[in-house]
Formats: C-alpha cells, structure tokens, sequence
C-alpha cells in the first residue's frame, strides 16, 4: 500500500481543465519529483492534494484514508505538510514566531526538540531567529518555509519549486537539506521542481508532466539520462 | 554636522521680517472704520511693526531651536530608531496609566487650590476617551491583530448598551451581573454575523460589516415595542457600589457616603464611573496584550500576513477569524454596557455610522496592532475635539486636519512598530 496515492484526478479551475486524469503514487521513505514546463500543472497538482482547489474525479488517498473531499486544513493536520509556491512566510512575524505558527497543532512537549532539528538543519535560521521573516533574503525564507513545514513533524512534505527565485549557491543547500530531511529524519518528500537536473539527480523516481497529464515516469537517474527529457528540460546544459 | 552659521540664520530672518512687514503695513497698519463723517482711515503702524518685529524673532528662534535638534540627533540607523521609539512607547504607556490613575485625585486637589472649578467636566472628558480607549482597544483585535476591516463595530456598542438596559430593567438584576451579559451578547452578535460574511476578504468583508451596523440601528429604531425605538431607552440603572447605591438617601439600606462616612456629593458616583471605565479598559488590554502570546492571538496575527500560508499550516481561517470578532464583539459590548449605565439614556441616535468611523480612525492612527498608540489616538482625536468644543463647527474641522497630518507624516500610523511575541533568550512564559 502506497503512503498517497492519486489517481485518476482531473482539477478544474472554473471551465479550464488544468489536470486530465492523474495518476501517481509515493512509497514510504521515499523523494518523488514532478517537473514539467510552466503551466503543465505541477503545483495544481500539488495544491489539489491539499485539497485546495479539490480534484472533481478521481480520488487521493493518503494512508489508507480518503482525502479528497477533505478541507484543506483537515488534510493538513494528517500528517501531510507544505511548503508553499512563493515560500508565504508571515513577513511581519520573526523567525521563531513563524515556526511556531508551524508548531500550531503538534505537542507542545516536543516543540524544543523539533526547533533544534530545524536549527541544526538550517544554522542560519537559528542566527536570524528574532529577525522579522520579510527581512530574510530569499534563500533563507525557503529555510524559513521548509523549516515551518517541518514543525509539524509530517509524514509526507510537499515541496513546492523550493528553489525558485534563489542563489545557485543557496539552491544546492536546499537540496543537499532535502536529502537530509529524508535520510535522517525518514520524511516522504514529494518535489515540485522547474530545476529538472536537481530534483531528477536527488530523487528516487520522477513524473513527468505535460498539459495535465503524466507523460513519462521512471527512476531519476533512467529519467536524467532520456535525450528527450534531456533536450526538452535540460537544455543548454546543468547547472 | 557644520556649526550655526548665526549671520546667515539673522538675514534670512530678516527676509521674513521684511515679508512680513510687507504684508502688515496695508493689512494691519491701515484700518478703515466708520467715523462720522463717512469712511475714516485709522493708521496703526505700531502694531504692524510689533508683529514684524515677532515674526523676525520668531524665524531666528525657531530655525536656532531645529538646527539644535538636527545637531544633537545624527542620522540613526532603523535599529537604534525602533529601539528608541519602544522604550519612549512604554515610557508614555506608563505616564498615561499613572496620570489616567491619580486624575481624579489631582483635579480635585487643583480644584481646592483654586486653579479650577471644572473637576467633573475633566472626569466627564477624562470618561469619555476612556471608553473610546477601550473601544479603541477592543476593534484593534479585529482590525489591527486579525487584520479584518470592521466597519461596523459599532453594532456591538449599541448591541452592549441596549442588551444591558433591556435586562436591567425587565429582570432588575444587578449591574455585576449584567455587564458580563452583555458581553455575551455582543461576542453572539458578532458570532452570527461573521459566520456567514467571514469568507468574504478586504473590501467584501467592509461593506458587508458596515451594512450589518446599520442594519442593527435601523431595527433599532423600529422595533418600537422592544427597544422604544427612536424615543430610546430611558431610566437605566445607575451602576451601584458593590451593593451601595450612589444616592443622598436610600429607603433600602445604607448608601455609598453614608457607609464610607463622606458628606454626599454627585461627583462620588463620576469618579467610580470613571475608574470602572479605566479599569474595564485595563482589563482590555491586559486581554490582548496576553492573547498575543497564545496560540490563538499568534494564528489571528499570522492569519492577517497570509491567509493561504495559514490553511497550509492546518489552521482553519473560518473559526480563527470567527474568534477575533466575537472577542472583539465582546470588549465592544462591554463598553456599550457601560455607556448605557453612565447616560441613563440611549437611544439610536448614539449608534450612527459615524462612532464606527471614529474608532477605525483611533485604531488605524495610533498604529495597527499597537495598544498605546491607540491611547494617543483616543486622547488626540476624542479629548481634542471635546477640548476645543468652544470652537464649535470648526472642531470637525481640526478633527480631519489631524487625521490627514498623521496620514501624511506617520502613514502608517503613530506607533507602527510590532512587538514580537516570542524572545529567544528568557521569557519562559511566553511558552505555551
């Protein structure tokens, strides 16, 4: 049994159709990406997940228990986490106040605990913890969104084109992160990427997505070694 | 920073003196009045030159005063600035709590000493932005913490003021009894209507509201047999003295002065009206100062940066939302209750659109989200007007030049800077 699994989803945005059936499926302990051009539907596939907007057909079910139809901030109290397109830190709030926002609904016991892997993940959190979140350069709100995201201790986190808009420097940190939160801490990561040679390199397997629908699937080294994913997402060469 | 140049300060001056001279002579020097034999020119040149010469003076002492200022404060960077601006802030939070405390005590001594003999118009005024403070104090949760623009707030005062007279007069409960009540009330109110209107956002959610406080004085006015309609509600209870009741005399027992062992005087029964206001008030503000700290404070906060960041957090807008404006409904109602039992009277007259607009003006020029700035507002805009009351039609007048000098220099209000909720070092109680 897989921990989520999507399939025959079709999301509408009023009349438009922005997904046409989607399948796709995430094992425990595993990181799955999904890349494809702007406006293939990656992130309506992402936030139809979170139940925002919600699929008409087709169903998700995570662990075992049918979310579909459920509000969002239902689904996100089940163990899924987010973060969002754009990163939506609260930019008015610090660092701290910001993860504890994230800290909403898990055990206050823990929050100590949880704030120290959050800090050892990303030191520079911890450095910047009273500053206001608008404050942070863009790199650090991705820390900063992640960082919230994990505060909930997730099962399964939503990742959201964590590296738009950021340093080339910052981007390789994020991900190398990414990989820890699933090796060490054992999170299912689910990754929304436009950077196809990242995400491909640090996942386990990859969809494709192409006018809102799956057109290729595969493991993420077989994927970043097709020609035409190679000519169609890569070109002009890796980063 | 350079020296004064003190010639260059005398000549320009002197300019102004010539300006001003300039435009004295035919203004102020020549008088025409009606003398007997027609027209007469009266030439007063003394005063033209007395006022010449003030201006002159005036310039110099003026521009010494602000390059002095510029001098001895040197361009600051935005830390040292928003630390300054805090520890002023609390410093004047606690010079108005101290004077707001002893007011009562100092007119009446200034009184005795002859300096006035108005003690209880200054308690009257002193009531007055007081409740506006707390009314103030209460909207800033929905406005300023939870950043939904409330239009009608004043639905919840006229709900609180009219809840309270109702059931004082019909069940002739006590006023300790009624007040919380009241509340209650108001919080129902504000739950009924933000149910349905709380998906709407930003401009939606203002009209929607601002129709909702007219909708509740229009009832008022025509529900003749409940609520007296446009005649109101007359012979509320006067709030009494845990029990003593603030009369000369009393057929059911001891009274306020007899108990205490005073003379009697009407201003026993203000002065406790005025620190019943104050200590409401208080209790307003220690509320949201505490609740900021809380979950729920923290979510209303997070909830007015971006709401879609919140639903992905698991936070459900609706109920958090819906918490705010019963809370703030609630500290609404309880100075509506208030204002019931200090007037006696009410009728819808007191509930216009207008007193809305008042208190979103004391919330958004003292700062969003800041409770002393609040206070400032209130004082500036509900004890300046009442102060220059003498001026009569004029005082709107000065009303709106103060908003838009705030809007203009502090547009973002008088104390804008946010006080963050959680410190990394100490403050254990902030944990929840």
């Amino acid at each position: 049994m897989s921990m989520l699994t999507v399939s025959g989803v079709e999301t509408f945005y009023g009349a438009i159709q922005a997904l046409h059936g989607v399948d796709i499926h995430v094992e425990e302990g595993e990181i799955v990406t999904l890349i494809g051009a702007n406006g293939a539907g990656k992130s309506t596939l992402l936030m139809t997940i979170c139940g925002s907007p919600q699929a008409r057909t087709g169903s998700i079910v995570f662990e075992s228990e049918d979310i579909t139809a459920l509000p969002t901030h239902q689904i996100m109290r089940k163990g899924i986490s987010q973060s969002p397109e754009g990163r939506r830190i609260f930019p008015r709030m610090t660092v701290l106040e910001n993860l504890k926002m994230g800290a909403a609904f898990s055990e206050p016991a823990n929050f100590d605990t949880d704030l120290e892997q959050v800090y050892t993940l990303f030191p520079r959190l911890k450095e910047r913890a009273e500053q206001r979140g608008g404050t942070l350069s863009g790199g650090e709100q991705q820390m900063l969104a992640i960082g919230r995201a994990l505060m909930s201790r997730p099962r399964l986190l939503l990742l959201d084109e964590p590296s738009l808009g950021i340093a080339p420097m910052l981007v390789r940190q994020i991900f190398t992160a990414i990989k820890q939160i699933n090796v060490q801490q054992g999170v299912t990561i689910l990754l929304v990427e436009q950077n196809a040679y990242h995400a491909l390199r640090l996942a386990h397997r990859g969809y494709v997505l192409v006018n809102g629908t799956i057109q290729m699937t595969g493991a993420g080294k077989d994927l970043l070694a097709r020609p035409e994913i190679r000519a169609a997402y890569l070109e002009g060469g890796a980063t | 920073m350079a020296p004064i140049d003190y010639p260059q300060q005398a000549k320009e001056s002197l300019l102004a003196g010539i300006v001003a001279l300039a435009l004295t002579v035919p203004m102020m020097g020549l008088r025409t009045t009606s003398g007997q034999d027609g027209m007469v020119i009266d030439i007063r040149m003394g005063d033209a030159a007395l006022t010449t010469l003030g201006v002159a003076v005036g310039h110099f002492v003026i521009s010494l005063i602000r390059q002095a200022l510029q001098q001895r404060s040197p361009k600051e960077t935005k830390t040292e600035k928003s630390a300054r601006l805090k520890s002023v802030a609390i410093w004047i939070g606690w010079a108005s709590f101290a004077f707001a405390l002893t007011l009562p005590v100092t007119l009446n001594l200034t009184e005795n000493l002859g300096l006035h003999d108005k003690t209880r118009y200054y308690l009257d005024i002193g009531i007055l932005v007081l409740t506006y403070v707390m009314l103030g104090w209460g909207l800033n949760i929905v406005v300023g913490l939870a950043g939904l623009l409330d239009l009608g707030y004043v639905a919840f005062y006229a709900v609180g003021a009219y809840s309270y007279a109702l059931i004082a007069a019909h069940f002739g409960w006590s006023y300790w009894v009624c007040l919380p009540l009241a509340g209650l009330f108001a919080a129902f109110f504000g739950v009924i209507l933000g149910f349905p209107v709380l998906r709407l956002r930003g401009d939606y959610l203002a009209i929607v509201t601002l129709g909702f406080g007219e909708i509740v004085r229009v009832v008022l006015l025509n529900w003749y047999q409940f609520t007296g309609g446009p005649d109101g509600l007359s012979r509320i209870p006067r709030p009494d003295f845990f029990g003593l009741p603030f009369k000369r005399s009393s057929s059911e027992g001891e009274t306020f002065h007899q108990f205490f062992g005073l003379d009697y005087s009407s201003i026993h029964r203000i002065i406790f009206l005025y620190y019943l206001i104050f200590i409401l008030a208080l209790i307003t503000n220690a509320f949201t100062l505490r609740i900021r700290k809380l979950p729920v404070g923290r979510a209303w906060e997070a909830l007015r940066e971006d709401e879609i960041a919140c639903r992905s957090l698991g936070l459900n807008p609706t109920n958090t939302k819906l918490t705010a404006f019963a809370i703030g409904a609630m500290f609404g109602g309880f100075a509506g209750a208030f204002f019931a039992t200090r007037q006696g009277f009410i009728s819808p007259e007191s509930f216009t659109f207008i007193e809305s607009a008042v208190i979103l003006a004391i919330v958004v020029l003292g700062g969003m989200g800041s409770q002393i700035g609040v206070v400032i507002a209130a004082a500036v805009l509900i004890g300046g007007t009442e102060m220059f009351r003498g001026l009569e039609e004029f005082r709107m007048l000065a009303f709106g030049m103060a908003m838009v000098a705030i809007m203009v220099w502090k547009p973002r209000g008088l104390l804008a800077n946010r006080e963050p909720t959680v410190k990394l070092h100490g403050d254990k109680e902030a944990k929840p």
